[in-house]
């Protein structure tokens, strides 16, 4: 699994952004709406335009396309395809590469599941619940067995149950493929509970790295002060929480 | 229940039959309208069927609405996705396109009768460039109004451009390139009809305008009564070809 180094990034929202992302690593990039999480995860990804290098395994991949950067991306609208059933959905990366017929079936079948989504294989995306959506995206986004995992607000717009699940699964993922993975939330309780390292993002620029106890205990910006003010007395929940 | 809800959509159209035999037989509309009962009509088209005028000319209308639309639709889909697909396409075709798409279908005939003369090129033609236009416009619609997401979706998958296009993008716009076809496929009967009856010795539209010199308005109702079922059914067709392709996910 590659490790990602992001050297002096800027674009239209971010500025300035230098980052490394260990091997193997659960990186939380937080913050607030429009502090250009989600651009930088794009950046990463290579659909939009920037100044500066990323580089997987010390390899600049500016000028690779998305197509070859060998990731699974987790879009915040799932971008599930509406024309494809559930099982053709899962099986679209494995499909395109013409891998043969049998692993297609063995590979689809094992995430079905993993995911507990065999019952809806049949099932277009329209017919789904929000939950079982975001499952179908998950096993979609890691069946070409990505060396690098993007997921983008996965569980937002989850009640509490399904996020809770759905968070395990994600876990479980990691854990098993050791997948370097970059997740992108705003959602506090969240990003201290997944992460090995957090990143708070202000404004498009990086304000803090660090694990997410130090982030608590030394936080070097005023957005995480607020939160941790109200949130305090909760930091013993939300650090073991089930979401 | 299917049958019981069709038979009640029957009960109109027999109420119109029926008002239409009074109003002829009881005269009244008045005598220099040639105005014929239904059952004389009914009569004409089985003369016309059983002597074979009313097969040939309809399988001629047929074969130039067939050849026309196929080769109309075609272009205009392929030329649809690659305008739709690929911006820099779209900004060097667009403004060609959009000076000849105002032009109506039959504007072109007298010039395609003088390039062409009058043979089965010429109505093909006019049924070519009447449904390659708004066939075309439908399917950069369609094309260009595919959710990014999916693109990106699939790009981060690993797909081609090609892979895109053909497993994401036109599978997505198929519902925006069937509005086109659906609409071209009764304007071409609509059109053809007219192109024979102004230059063309053939077909429904030239023995709708013999009729008409004859004073046989039978024989021209008859001709119109084709030509609505033929409308009627080429719009059907391909709202229940799209229905097929479309209904699981839409």
């Amino acid at each position: 699994m590659p490790d990602i180094r992001l050297k002096k990034i800027n674009n239209f929202v971010c500025r300035d952004i230098n980052l490394k992302i260990v091997e193997g690593e659960f990186f939380v990039l937080w913050g607030s709406t429009g502090a250009g999480k989600t651009t930088l995860l794009n950046i990463i990804a290579g659909f939009v335009e920037y100044e500066g290098s990323v580089l997987f395994n010390d390899v600049p991949v500016d000028g690779v396309p998305v197509s070859l950067r060998k990731m699974g991306y987790l879009f915040q609208h799932l971008a599930l395809f509406p024309h494809l059933d559930v099982r053709s959905n899962v099986a679209y990366g494995l499909n395109i590469q013409k891998r043969p017929k049998k692993e297609v079936e063995a590979k689809t079948d094992e995430l079905l599941d993993l995911m507990e989504i065999s019952q809806l294989a049949h099932r277009y995306p329209k017919n789904l619940s929000g939950g079982e959506k975001q499952r179908v995206a998950l096993a979609r986004a890691v069946i070409s067995s990505p060396k690098i995992m993007l997921l983008d607000e996965p569980l937002n717009s989850l009640d509490f149950d399904t996020a809770g699940r759905l968070r395990a699964k994600i876990q479980q993922f990691h854990r098993k493929s050791g997948v370097t993975t970059i997740y992108v939330t705003h959602c506090f309780e969240e990003a201290f509970a997944l992460a090995d390292r957090v990143a708070v993002l202000n404004d498009g620029k990086i304000v803090q790295i660090d694990r997410p106890e130090n982030v608590l205990e030394k936080t070097e910006c005023r957005m995480v002060t607020e939160r941790v003010a109200c949130e305090c007395h909760k930091k013993d929940q939300f650090i073991g929480c089930n979401y | 229940m299917k049958n019981v809800k069709a038979m009640y959509s029957l009960v109109p159209i027999l109420i119109f039959l029926l008002i239409w035999e009074m109003v002829a037989r009881f005269k009244f509309i008045p005598g220099h309208f040639f105005f014929p009962p239904f059952t004389v009509v009914i009569q004409e088209f089985y003369h016309l069927i059983a002597n074979g005028v009313l097969i040939d000319n309809f399988l001629s209308s047929l074969r130039r609405v067939l050849i026309g639309l196929f080769a109309g639709s075609t272009a205009g889909i392929v030329v649809g996705i690659l305008m739709g697909y690929e911006e820099r396409i779209h900004k060097i075709a667009h403004p060609i396109f959009s000076l000849f798409y105002p032009i109506p279908a039959l504007g072109w005939l007298p010039i395609l009768m003088l390039w062409f003369g009058i043979s089965e090129i010429l109505p093909v033609m006019i049924i070519f460039i009447c449904s390659f236009f708004p066939i075309l416009y439908n399917t950069v619609t369609g094309i260009r109004g595919v959710n990014k997401d999916f693109i990106k979706s699939a790009q981060s998958l690993g797909a081609s451009e090609w892979k895109i296009l053909t497993t994401v993008v036109v599978p997505l716009a198929l519902p925006g390139i069937f509005t086109g076809l659906r609409l071209e496929a009764g304007m071409a009967w609509r059109v053809i009809i007219a192109a024979e009856m102004v230059a063309i010795p053939t077909g429904i539209g030239a023995l709708l305008m013999r009729a008409e010199s004859l004073l046989r308005i039978d024989i021209v109702i008859v001709c119109l009564i084709v030509l609505a079922v033929m409308c009627f059914t080429f719009e059907k067709f391909f709202i229940y070809v799209e229905y097929k392709l479309t209904h699981k996910w839409i």
